[in-house]
């Protein structure tokens, strides 16, 4: 070939900009991408685009005010930010939380679950080609924000805990209609599976992709699904229960393979997990009050800790400052489960094409609310 | 039309109390550090500390229990030596990486390392104290799940961080002036100046700074 002719097949590495405007980024995530053709040699995850300073601005609000804010972190999950939290300050003050607040509480984060969930169903399924879940999905979403609605009045940013237990008991009937949407959730899970477990593009677009050994995942970080999809069992509802997780029976399910296809058969289980979790919690519902023995002015006494449970997308954890003279945190600190699951994502994305970027993104299930905070 | 029209006069006497419910917490004498409250005598410590105090002899200088939460203070060089032994001892997974700002004392930093090990079930904090601009090294080395928490301790804090594979801001935008979780950073931020000039905008805080001093 003449020097002129090998000229014109010489490759060369591009580097392309995906996001921070991208439909499947799931917000305003920014990856910039070394490409070898449509192969991806290396990546850059750029984030910061939502931040709001969420810390700086809880450690000037008071401690009752701040569960509004921690709606605003992982939105479309608020009720297990606030669960997280109010946990925290009941922690560092040693209030004891009435058992009916504690089954609800309980309740409230499964259905939350089951939310997160749908709403990562239907846009991974939409990212990866099959339209037809995200329909799907939203419709059974849309029956636990009615849930939701119905008990505290708000759709997505809830506002639904209190350090010491719950802002108000549910209306009468609620807990019927929860039940009632168990049995939904039972008979359209299988529809959910029906469109994708056994459906052949969805093996081929996510079987062996996006692969994370055990080891290497629980190095990077990862917690929640991802992590379960590793084969690792670990479950904060499971090994440090909170709420009334420690009188549940439930399954942890673990994944083999550790790709896509395995976080996405743990996130199908854990739907059943949380209605069976949902059935025993209210079938067990016990009487009594809602809040806890708290004083009218919430001042934990000075000291420091960090409480963590089991948000949709991993650990989320609290770690507080109180000096015991104010009414606001010293120092206030979030450990976002989505910001430390994106960490892995270089990692992931790694010599697979730019198509499964974009299933990668949707399979480790981040919220940029909460990544930015 | 006349230009005459009085200037309405200003309302007398506004009541400077008529804004009770500003919510911004008073704020205190800002606290000289975290008060780390020792373990009542007689307490039997957990075996991973035992075991950590057996393989590192006088590595720990202090010892703090709080509401069920062990914390373990170390100093600032012997951080690395702590990490590897915690993780050998099982301490596998590095849920998170903090600091928090004291501004009163010398050492200003609290750098917060918070450890759980997920076959044993068991958590630790490991505390150490770093004065502005003292090197802390990084442990992205023993729990690569550590590098971007320590970023954002860098961006958030401006803690000198050593060794670290990747260290720049995470958050805030790479020009950015200023570590906006330090407790001196105004809470609104520095403003629409400092997006537009950053230069400026530091003459304009020096002087201020200056004349509050006079």
């Amino acid at each position: 070939m003449a020097p002129e002719t090998q000229a014109m097949f010489d490759t060369d590495e591009l580097v392309i900009n995906m996001g921070p405007q991208h439909p499947s980024t799931h917000g305003v995530l920014r990856v910039v991408l070394r490409l070898d053709g449509e192969r991806v040699v290396g990546s850059d995850v750029v984030i910061g685009y939502l931040h709001r300073g969420i810390e700086k601005l809880c450690e000037n609000r008071d401690y009752a005010q701040i569960v509004l804010i921690t709606d605003r972190m992982d939105y479309v999950a608020a009720a297990t930010s606030n669960l997280g939290y109010c946990e925290t300050v009941e922690k560092l003050m040693s209030i004891e939380v009435p058992r009916r607040a504690r089954y609800l509480r309980t309740v409230l984060s499964e259905l939350q679950r089951i939310a997160s969930h749908c709403l990562w169903l239907g846009t991974h399924a939409m990212d990866i080609g099959a339209m037809t879940v995200f329909l799907y999905a939203f419709r059974e979403r849309e029956l636990i924000l009615d849930l939701f609605e119905e008990f505290c009045g708000a759709r997505l940013t809830y506002n639904s805990m209190r350090v010491g237990g719950l802002p108000q008991d549910i209306p009468p009937g609620w807990d019927r209609k929860v039940l009632a949407f168990c049995d939904i959730m039972d008979a359209k899970l299988p529809e959910y599976e029906q469109l994708l477990t056994n459906n052949r593009i969805w093996l081929e677009r996510t079987k062996g992709i996006g692969v994370i050994s055990a080891e290497d995942a629980v190095a990077i970080g990862l917690s929640g699904p991802p992590l379960r999809g590793s084969g690792v069992k670990r479950d904060i509802r499971k090994d440090e229960p909170y709420a009334a997780y420690d009188e549940m029976q439930f399954e942890v399910p673990v994944g083999v393979a550790g790709d896509t296809y395995d976080r996405y058969l743990v996130r199908i289980e854990e739907f059943r997990q949380s209605v069976k979790i949902i059935r025993q919690a209210v079938a067990g519902l016990p009487e009594g009050p809602i809040v806890g023995k708290v004083p009218r002015l919430i001042k934990p006494p000075a000291g420091e800790t960090y409480h963590a449970i089991e948000s949709p997308k991993g650990e989320i954890g609290y770690f507080i400052v109180a000096d015991g003279k104010s009414v606001a945190p010293y120092r206030f600190r979030v450990r976002p489960p989505s910001f430390c699951n994106l960490q892995a994502l270089s990692q992931l994305i790694k010599g697979h094409m730019v198509a499964d970027v974009v299933a990668l993104i949707g399979s480790i299930d981040v919220v940029l609310g909460e990544v930015d905070r | 039309m006349s230009d005459e029209t009085p200037t309405p006069a200003p309302p007398v006497a506004a009541k400077p109390a008529s804004k009770p419910a500003e919510h911004k917490p008073a704020a205190p004498a800002a606290p000289a550090g975290p008060p780390d409250p020792p373990p009542p005598d007689g307490t039997a410590l957990p075996a991973y500390i035992v075991a950590l105090q057996a393989a590192l002899p006088d590595a720990v200088t202090q010892l703090s229990l709080f509401v069920g939460d062990w914390t373990v203070i170390v100093p600032v060089t012997r951080l690395l030596e702590v990490a590897l032994q915690l993780r050998a001892q099982g301490f596998d997974t590095c849920s998170d990486v903090t600091a928090s700002d004291w501004p009163q004392r010398p050492q200003r930093f609290d750098m917060i390392y918070a450890l759980y090990s997920i076959k044993d079930r068991t958590r630790v904090r490991v505390k150490v104290r770093a004065a502005e601009g003292e090197a802390v090294p990084s442990v992205s080395s023993v729990w690569p799940a550590a590098n971007w928490l320590e970023r954002e301790v860098y961006d958030m804090f401006g803690v000198t961080i050593t060794g670290h594979p990747d260290l720049r801001r995470i958050l805030m935008p790479d020009d950015w002036q200023g570590h906006p979780q330090r407790k001196d950073y105004p809470l609104e931020g520095p403003g629409e100046l400092l997006m537009e000039n950053p230069l400026d905008w530091l003459r304009l805080k020096q002087t201020a700074n200056e004349a509050e001093i006079e």
